[in-house]
């Protein structure tokens, strides 16, 4: 074993404001701006800033050899634009130090991969101009919304020239192989498959400061003689970025961990590379093909779609929004074209989901509505009330014309 | 083992919802073998149960002045006593209760303390305030452990103005037992904050629901409209007047709606005059009460079951629209929700969110249908077997038995 790679998934959605059938057809504001506003500058005080701070630091004290990589969703980017414009400059600040890659995703954090080629195609070039205009780098390696990977999917990666795509190790995909190596999607010709280790990656994402757990304290040196334990050539650590400070509070000691752990991987001689790094190296061997038919992500148990294609709710409601596509974008309107994709974002699908017994604390937990009911409700409701806009926006574009022509006439 | 139980009604013979709730836990309770000698206040004909039944009547004898036929019963407001009186005079022919149900409760004491002589057993379990007094005394006498099982308190009866001598009663029957069993983590709750009871002496037992009969698959009244019903005592209590209200505003948008009140109260008169008032008597309907049979085929035939109460310690009627296949809106002050969250909550004052759920469950097939499919799921995972089951572990262990 001689490498790690980090990479922290940086994502907020524009949570939705109650909407009741009674507001369809008022056009009320469709999303929560005070809320959002509170949530991102909540979590930027708990997570990003400190943690960034951390990992600057990090990167000076190792000399670069700390590397490390963040994907950070278009609709997260345009909250730190109007929230809090700090984060934006401390990741650039980690952006100069040439030792953190930013990954291509889907602008809108959406399922436009399940649903619509046209669609998603479009949200990974917004992104990926979002990024190149922030950050100055054009990215290299695409993470789809959740790890959500399929055959279909790499192959469009494949197409688009990426070097690399990431994706969960999940068990019945890997069927008995290692996470620890670099595959290549069977159905593509160059791009490399890079999987998340989720044992060691929920380690630290999830098992960190639960007292039941046998292996709590989560110390650096046992952390490290796992990942020297496992055979491989990377151990792929991927979570979200606020399990620092966010899902795992500072006074778990989750801070001091981040920075121990590093120190002491770089002093036991493993070396931290980017997925742009991995996907570049040259191989001894030539890699092993995973075929993935089935769409996998890295969700609850099932590590499938279910969070949020499971139930009859979020089938509609999906089904409804990407219904509309068409005359969304041959309207032309900037507006509902970005209130259409923002209703895209997964979150709002994520909510109404109903498996309560097995995952549904976490749902329950990221949920801003009482019930996946409730959440379900505000998004039709929104949608039908979209859809009167949709409609009106049309006859105000035909009046237009016309009023053109009368005036052209007179 | 052996339980001496106190009750107050008993199915079929019932004023309310405790009776059936007696029935079903007694009888799982006897088919696991624990023995239960069940005392009621009145000797009681045709009970359908294997249980050694005992009533105060037989014990102590005749209240001395029974003039009329009472109805008066224990979840009944004074308030509310002479319309309810009007309205079911005439049905009953005898009554459950004496004339003075303060009166019933002390003759039902003084029975308990006799039977506590006499019989044999291993612990007392007492239903609700009208009994609490039989199982304290019951406990003196025979140094047995104490299990007070809370249906409804005091607070769910009278809203803002409790019953001050029933508080008593109630907060006593707490204090004095080994182990209290609430309904729900809301009933609980309210047990903690109000009576000031220690919640580690509190269990939660939810109750669950028998499916008694067939009912057939019934044609639509109203084929082409969708029915919205409410069912339950027409009193301030259940919230019926929300449920008018919430109907006027679904109408203002969505008028192909009919909105069935079953059920008698004293609130009926007014409602009918609200409804009048506000122009939509037609598509508000009152039934009267209905008897089980008939309120089984109104949950079969609605499309949609709402129960506004303003607090409801349990609330099995939800789970009953659910046996039916008929989703519900549940009043978020109602324990039941504790067990279906298959079910749409809303605040009981909230009637415009009361109606936009209404709307949404009929104006979406994928949100109804899979509050049907969850709402299987639901009541896959309670039985009265799995209540009776957990009952039985609080006996073991106030017994000491594990």
């Amino acid at each position: 074993m001689n490498s790690i790679c980090f990479y922290f998934q940086v994502h907020q959605p524009f949570r939705m404001n109650k909407y009741t059938v009674f507001d369809i057809g008022q056009h009320k504001e469709y999303f929560d701006e005070q809320k959002n506003k509170e949530i991102v500058k909540k979590v930027a005080e708990k997570c990003y800033l400190p943690a960034n701070k951390i990992i600057l630091d990090l990167i000076k004290q190792t000399k670069g050899t700390f590397r490390i990589a963040f994907s950070i969703s278009g609709v997260c980017l345009e909250q730190f634009e109007l929230y809090c414009p700090q984060v934006i400059e401390s990741f650039k600040e980690l952006a100069k130090t040439g030792c953190v890659e930013f990954l291509n995703e889907t602008y809108y954090h959406s399922l436009a991969s399940l649903y619509s080629k046209e669609e998603f195609l479009d949200q990974i070039q917004i992104h990926k101009e979002k990024i190149k205009k922030i950050f100055g780098k054009e990215p290299k390696v695409f993470r789809n919304t959740e790890l959500i990977y399929n055959n279909t999917i790499a192959k469009q990666i494949d197409s688009l020239n990426f070097l690399g795509i990431l994706a969960e190790g999940a068990d019945h995909v890997l069927e008995g192989k290692s996470p620890n190596f670099i595959y290549k999607p069977a159905s593509a010709k160059k791009v490399k498959l890079l999987l998340k280790n989720y044992k060691l990656s929920d380690d630290i994402a999830f098992r960190f400061s639960n007292k039941d757990w046998t292996e709590y304290p989560l110390t650096p040196e046992k952390f490290i003689s796992w990942i020297q334990a496992c055979e491989g050539t990377t151990i792929n650590l991927f979570m979200d970025y606020e399990t620092f400070g966010e899902h795992q509070w500072n006074d778990t000691g989750i801070f001091t961990f981040l920075k121990e752990m590093s120190l002491a991987a770089i002093k036991a001689g493993i070396i931290f590379k980017t997925p742009t790094e991995l996907s570049e190296e040259k191989q001894e061997k030539p890699l092993v093909d995973l075929d993935i038919p089935h769409t996998i992500s890295w969700a609850d148990m099932e590590r499938d779609t279910s969070a949020w294609m499971g139930n009859k709710m979020q089938k509609a409601a999906l089904e409804t929004i990407y219904d509309l596509e068409k005359e969304v974008k041959e309207k032309g309107d900037a507006v509902l074209l970005s209130e259409w994709r923002k209703l895209q974002t997964s979150d709002h699908f994520y909510y109404m989901c109903t498996k309560y017994f097995s995952d549904g604390d976490v749902h329950k937990y990221f949920n801003p509505y009482d019930s996946p009911y409730d959440s379900f409700l505000a998004f039709m409701n929104i949608i039908n009330d979209f859809k009167i806009k949709l409609e009106t926006t049309k006859k105000n574009n035909v009046q237009t014309v016309f009023q053109k022509i009368k005036t052209t006439i007179s | 083992m052996n339980v001496l139980m106190f009750g107050w009604e008993f199915a079929p013979m019932f004023s309310g919802g405790l009776g059936v709730v007696c029935k079903s836990l007694t009888n799982e309770l006897l088919r696991q073998n624990v023995g239960v000698t069940f005392v009621i206040p009145k000797k009681l004909t045709d009970l359908k149960s294997n249980a050694r039944i005992l009533s105060a009547e037989e014990i102590v004898g005749k209240l001395k002045k029974i003039e009329i036929n009472s109805i008066l019963s224990p979840y009944i407001s004074e308030h509310g006593y002479s319309e309810e009186y009007e309205t079911i005079r005439d049905k009953l022919s005898r009554s459950l209760y004496g004339e003075d149900l303060y009166q019933e409760v002390s003759r039902y004491t003084l029975a308990a303390q006799k039977i506590a002589k006499k019989e044999q057993f291993d612990l007392i379990h007492a239903h609700d305030w009208m009994t609490f007094q039989a199982g304290i005394a019951a406990k003196k006498i025979s140094k047995k452990p104490l299990i007070v099982h809370i249906h409804n308190t005091v607070f769910d009866r009278g809203g803002n103005n409790p019953n001050h001598h029933e508080y008593l009663i109630e907060k006593r029957g707490f204090t004095e037992a080994d182990k209290i069993i609430a309904v729900s983590n809301y009933t609980k709750n309210i047990v903690e904050t109000k009576y000031g009871i220690n919640p580690n002496k509190i269990e939660v037992v939810h109750n669950a629901v028998e499916m008694d009969e067939e009912i057939p698959i019934e044609n639509k009244i109203f084929p082409k409209q969708k029915m919205v019903l409410f069912l339950g005592r027409v009193t301030m209590q259940k919230g019926p007047d929300y449920f008018a209200k919430a109907a006027k505003k679904v109408l203002e948008v969505y008028p192909n709606v009919k909105f069935i009140v079953a059920g008698s109260g004293d609130m009926q008169g007014k409602m009918i005059q609200y409804t009048a008032e506000e122009g939509i008597s037609e598509h508000v309907l009152f039934t009267g009460a209905l008897n089980r049979k008939d309120a089984h085929r109104a949950f079969k035939m609605a499309d949609l079951y709402v129960m506004p109460s303003i607090s409801e310690p349990f609330g099995v009627t939800p789970l009953e629209a659910a046996i039916h296949g008929t989703p519900s809106i549940i009043s978020k002050n109602a324990g039941v929700k504790e067990v279906l969250p298959s079910a749409l909550q809303t605040d009981f004052w909230d009637v415009t969110e009361m109606a936009n759920k209404i709307i949404g469950a009929l104006k979406y097939p994928a949100l109804y249908e899979t509050m049907q499919e969850n709402m299987h799921t639901d009541l896959a995972k309670i039985s009265w077997e799995k209540s009776a089951n957990e009952c039985q572990m609080i006996y073991k262990n106030v017994l000491g038995e594990l």
